[in-house]
């Protein structure tokens, strides 16, 4: 029983291997997937990628993006995913803080599609900054 | 016959050269091995994220949303990118000839690089906008470029927007192309001629047969999910050709330099030999010179 999972963001191949399940974060809630499941294509939205592999679970801080499941195979498309030894918490801290700011000045009414990056990257921090400081 | 003094100066200032030009072939070399691995890296997401496409577009239909829908006009918005320096070859040239041969004269442009700007500034074609890029290109600098491509688009400006750029294909070859950006082809996702990152014509044939046999769920739903797909794939793609004609740029500029480094060493090897020739016509004469003085002598 095996599921192949591809992680992939514009920058590399983070990840492609076999597991035996995975736990998405959909837009629509926590999706967990596992062999055999229906075709599917779901957006992401910031949070926590986790799966199991030989009774391990590894977890990682995934930004948005969408996720594409056939049969036995999910591909995940995502801006950034980064474990936990990867998080930089600092970078982390400081892109909420420049997020936020930006956020001040953006007309609101006027720039909705900016507003929703901007809340996004605040999303995707927050993600990694909790994945980072959770007790090992 | 040139003098002595004069190959000598001759030959200093073609080793300067040559000093220079070796020196920024390695600099490209560099550069030019992380722009490819960056074009290449990229390229599996484009990939996936087509495959995500292609199977989406068979389960919606084209009026789903409007990056899709295809406009009757003719008004057309071209993105042209370029270099910011000189000196890689004829890469701008080729890439400033398939614009001349593929797009109307009387289309806007919008350029990245400063030596294509400059070239259809003189021409006198109608610029309305330059973006700037670092390199190595962040993908977060993709995303006001998509934006304001997007926005002309939406608002009626233009009714198609296209990129000319060179298509990274390995260190010798580089391929001026010319890619229909907006609106989304959703017949040209799979045709060979659309720009895939790679020169894989297939590929996107044998997704779309994959995709029909498949019955998709959408979370949320169908239209959402275009919603949020559709904008990410604009901006991707265009993050995606910065890459590629990075990686162009930085081989080309190696290949030029690697070439003009050889030539000046080629040439300063004809100079020395042509310097000691004469040196030693200049010594022979001398000596001539000084046996003739002393038979005069005796």
């Amino acid at each position: 029983m095996s599921l192949q999972l591809e992680i992939v963001t514009p920058e590399k191949k983070v990840f492609s291997d076999t597991v035996e399940n995975v736990y998405l974060p959909g837009t629509d809630g926590e999706l967990g997937i596992l062999e055999a499941h229906a075709s599917l294509v779901s957006g992401l939205k910031p949070g926590e990628l986790r799966y199991q592999k030989g009774g391990q679970t590894v977890t990682l801080a995934l930004g948005s993006g969408f996720a594409e499941v056939t049969g036995h195979k999910v591909v995940v498309l995502t801006d950034s995913a980064l474990g936990s030894d990867e998080i930089d918490e600092a970078k982390a801290e400081a892109a909420i803080q420049r997020a936020e700011e930006a956020l001040k000045s953006v007309d609101h009414s006027v720039d909705a599609e900016e507003v929703a990056h901007l809340q996004a990257v605040i999303a995707k921090s927050l993600a990694q900054l909790k994945l980072k400081r959770r007790p090992h | 016959m040139a003098n002595l003094r004069d190959i000598r100066r001759r030959i200093k200032s073609v080793k300067n050269t040559a000093q220079i030009t070796r020196a920024m072939q390695l600099v490209a070399a560099a550069k030019m091995k992380k722009a490819q691995d960056q074009a290449i890296a990229g390229r599996d997401y484009a990939k996936q994220l087509k495959e995500v496409l292609v199977n989406l577009k068979e389960n919606v239909g084209e009026d789903a949303n409007p990056l899709l829908v295809k406009r009757e006009g003719t008004r057309e918005l071209v993105l042209v990118i370029s270099t910011d320096k000189g000196l890689c070859g004829a890469l701008n040239t080729n890439v400033f000839k398939k614009v001349r041969a593929n797009v109307s004269p009387t289309a806007d442009f919008v350029t990245v690089g400063r030596k294509l700007r400059t070239t259809l500034g003189k021409t006198g074609r109608n610029l309305i906008a330059d973006f700037d890029v670092k390199d190595p290109v962040p993908f977060a600098e993709a995303r006001p470029i998509a934006k304001f491509l997007t926005k002309q688009f939406l608002e009626g400006r233009y009714d198609k927007i296209s990129v000319v750029f060179a298509n990274f294909v390995n260190t010798l070859t580089q391929e001026p192309t010319i890619h229909q950006l907006l609106p989304i082809d959703p017949g040209g996702l799979g045709d060979e001629q659309a720009y895939e990152g790679v020169g894989k014509g297939d590929h996107g044939k044998a997704d779309k047969a994959a995709a029909l046999s498949k019955d998709y769920l959408f979370e949320p739903s169908p239209a959402d999910v275009l919603g949020d797909l559709l904008p990410l794939y604009v901006n991707f793609q265009i993050y995606q050709m910065l890459v590629e004609s990075r990686a162009s740029e930085h081989s080309a500029r190696m290949v030029a330099m690697k070439a003009a480094t050889d030539n000046a060493k080629k040439f300063i090897k004809e100079l020395t030999l042509e310097y000691n020739k004469l040196r030693q016509a200049a010594i022979t004469s001398e000596l001539l010179e000084i046996t003739t003085a002393m038979k005069a002598m005796e």
